[in-house]
């Protein structure tokens, strides 16, 4: 592989590991709460039809980045009374997200736009362009370091450096804030926050919030960055990978990048390669899809260090216990 | 002392649950500026009004049966089982491999074998988050999950390169033998001088699918392992306390899951394909989560609420060819059926208590 072709697959690797990274952040906030969340999948995509859509009527593209995380936040708030408020069950309510999203996207769309599911395509001002940091164009000739510069980290849109930005920031709030110490409490020990005078409720719909205001963010990503508009279930499992992630980096942010460069490198050699040839061995396309699941499945299993998951994760908080 | 009579408990909350999906299922059919009731006529006579209609209902039941079956007996040992969908497809490799390899001189004989084969498939494939589940504590949703989509690539990988006949471009099996063709109830019913649609793909598999149903309440309700099941669903600690191994009933349970799960390829390979194709599936397993919740996990229910889907499932087929409404208005009713009878329950029943503690203390 030379390296010209390396920068491409680095950078694609950048591309694909922006929306897993604002999921998975998304997860992070509302696990670390004690809220599971399988419904990310659910939220990025009715975020990314909400966003391609207004998008594409207004022309403003900052429009439907507002439009695609309001929508999130709306289910955000729907898994929020279904777990906090009426205590139910926060997987058959993640399930239940994740459907409601699937029909309801392609419902709209087909009655907003009569073209089988799907948005119209977006043009320029309806997209998120990529960005061109200064002096790309003049460094790009220099060796090794040029295009390493302009090819790889500039040329993105605003979004990638939002989710990228996002890391330390979400662990500055986890790790540096009191905010951040109730949450990360919180998911661990609920009784003992509700006995410091903190709301729990309060907290965790905060938590979950934040988690759909991310997830709002990723689904924009992918309708208005990564492509030019919204198709039926485009998001493709994204939102159970970020999970994986999520998993794999064991509940903390940095983990979280790295685990979210991995899978997105996964998706790009993928992408660009069928079939990898290694001597006689060949490793099938389908074997490179399913490695950020068997990954998950691995970690999970505990045979590469064991992923705790927040204590109280799971569990409705009921105060008079 | 209940706070609530056991009939409203079971027959009460579901009702209302479903009324409420109805009723918002109703307000996005307006939304979209349709007319519900129309929408709800043309369901009814294009899922009920003919033989045909029937005959589809019935074929989607026998899935969704299967995989409620399901997922409501690893719901009774509180094992949340997402991974229908996965088992079902590797359940529908077992049913291509027995009616492939093997030349059968009867469907009778096929049938019982690649039931067996699907099962086989099926419960192999839930066996490894169970596995992990009992023995190394990881988490069963995330696992079956993440083996949905394990099982979708694997399933693409084997037809792709192992099972494509030579010289075909589509990832798919090579067609069943004649013999292995399972009767469909036009056939069986034509003998004894029902007329049935020859179109539906409605075929015997129903009937074992109802088989299915008597031998869960049998097993759930009628043995010792069921019992145990029920407990350790109940109370992990009282089962432990009761000398019932965890690892056990989980492995159990899953395993007979899972094969159930597998077992629906006998309906959508075997009956109605007659060869395996990439997503063979269409969603079923996942249909099933919904099927068990409405039916509370109990075989009856499991089988009032696999019918209704059905007749969802091929009333909404009728709408998205007859109206502009698309097909996914059932993803939609599924996800609030789901939505409420699943993860607002309390919503329902916490008026509804206080309703029924008003009552008795108005007698009393």
């Amino acid at each position: 592989m030379d390296f010209l072709t390396l920068i491409q697959v680095l950078d694609s690797t950048v591309r694909l590991a922006t929306p897993l990274l604002l999921a998975c952040l998304a997860g992070l906030f509302s696990e670390r709460a004690g809220i599971f969340d399988i419904g990310l999948e659910g939220k990025m995509l009715m975020a990314a039809f909400f966003s391609a859509a207004v998008a594409a009527t207004t022309g403003n593209v900052w429009l439907g980045l507002l439009a695609g995380i309001a929508s999130s936040l709306v289910l955000s708030g729907l898994h929020g009374l279904a777990s906090i408020t009426f205590r139910g069950n926060q997987l058959i309510s993640g399930v239940a997200i994740n459907f409601l999203a699937a029909g309801m996207t392609v419902l709209i769309a087909q009655d907003w736009f009569q073209q089988g599911g799907r948005t119209p395509s977006l043009f320029s001002g309806g997209r998120f362009e990529p960005l061109s940091l200064p002096f790309a164009d003049a460094l790009a000739d220099v060796p090794v370091l040029g295009p390493i510069y302009s090819e790889l980290l500039s040329g993105h849109s605003v979004l990638v450096y939002l989710a990228f930005l996002a890391v330390p920031a979400t662990a500055w709030i986890l790790f540096g804030t009191r905010f951040g110490l109730r949450l990360r409490a919180v998911g661990e020990n609920p009784a003992a926050v509700d006995t410091a005078g903190v709301s729990v409720v309060g907290l965790r719909y905060a938590a979950v919030m934040i988690c759909g205001l991310l997830c709002g963010i990723a689904g924009a990503y992918l309708a208005t960055a990564l492509q030019a508009g919204f198709v039926k279930d485009m998001t493709a499992g994204r939102g159970f990978i970020a999970l994986a992630a999520l998993i794999f980096a064991k509940w903390r942010p940095w983990h979280a990048l790295g685990a979210c460069l991995l899978f997105g490198l996964l998706q790009a050699v993928a992408l660009r390669f069928q079939n990898i040839e290694i001597g006689n061995f060949v490793i099938p396309v389908q074997m490179m899809d399913a490695l950020p699941y068997i990954l998950t499945v691995v970690i999970l299993a505990g045979f590469v260090g064991k992923a705790v998951p927040p204590k109280a994760g799971g569990e409705p908080y009921v105060k008079e216990r | 002392m209940d706070k609530m009579p056991k009939w409203a408990d079971v027959v009460l909350i579901p009702l209302i649950s479903l009324v409420l999906a109805a009723i918002l299922s109703a307000l996005v059919i307006l939304g979209i500026g349709e007319d519900p009731i129309a929408a709800v006529k043309l369901m009814v006579s294009g899922a009920l009004g003919s033989t045909y209609g029937w005959g589809y209902t019935l074929y989607y039941a026998t899935n969704f049966l299967f995989t409620g079956l399901a997922v409501s007996v690893a719901f009774h040992a509180r094992l949340f089982n997402i991974g229908g969908e996965g088992q079902a497809m590797l359940g529908g490799l077992g049913v291509a491999l027995v009616c492939l390899y093997i030349p059968w001189p009867h469907w009778s004989l096929a049938l019982i074998f690649a039931s067996l084969g699907a099962a086989l498939f099926g419960a192999a494939w839930a066996a490894i988050p169970a596995y992990l589940q009992a023995k190394r504590g990881s988490h069963i949703v995330i696992t079956t999950i993440m083996f949905n989509f394990i099982a979708a690539a694997v399933l693409n990988y084997v037809l792709v390169n192992l099972l494509r006949p030579e010289g075909s471009m589509d990832p798919a099996t090579a067609r069943f033998a004649e013999a292995v063709h399972l009767p469909s109830l036009h056939e069986l019913l034509a003998p004894i001088g029902i007329e049935f649609s020859k179109a539906a793909p409605a075929n015997v598999s129903f009937l074992v699918a109802l088989a299915a149903c008597v031998a869960v309440w049998l097993l759930i309700w009628r043995t010792k392992l069921g019992y145990e099941i029920r407990a350790y669903g109940n109370s992990e600690y009282g089962a432990l306390y009761a000398g019932i191994s965890p690892v056990k009933i989980t492995m159990i349970a899953m395993l007979i899951s899972g094969g159930l799960a597998g077992m629906m390829a006998t309906n959508n390979v075997m009956g109605e394909a007659e060869r395996l194709v990439l997503n063979s599936t269409e969603g079923a397993g996942f249909i099933g989560i919904a099927v068990a919740l409405m039916g509370r996990s109990h075989p009856f229910g499991v089988f009032l609420a696999a019918i209704l889907f059905g007749f969802l499932y091929q009333g909404g087929a009728e709408l998205a060819l007859w109206t502009s409404i698309p097909r996914e208005l059932i993803v939609v009713i599924q996800a609030l059926v789901i939505l409420f009878t699943g993860a607002l329950d309390n919503m329902v029943r916490g008026p509804l208590e206080r309703i029924f503690l008003a009552l008795r203390r108005g007698k009393a």
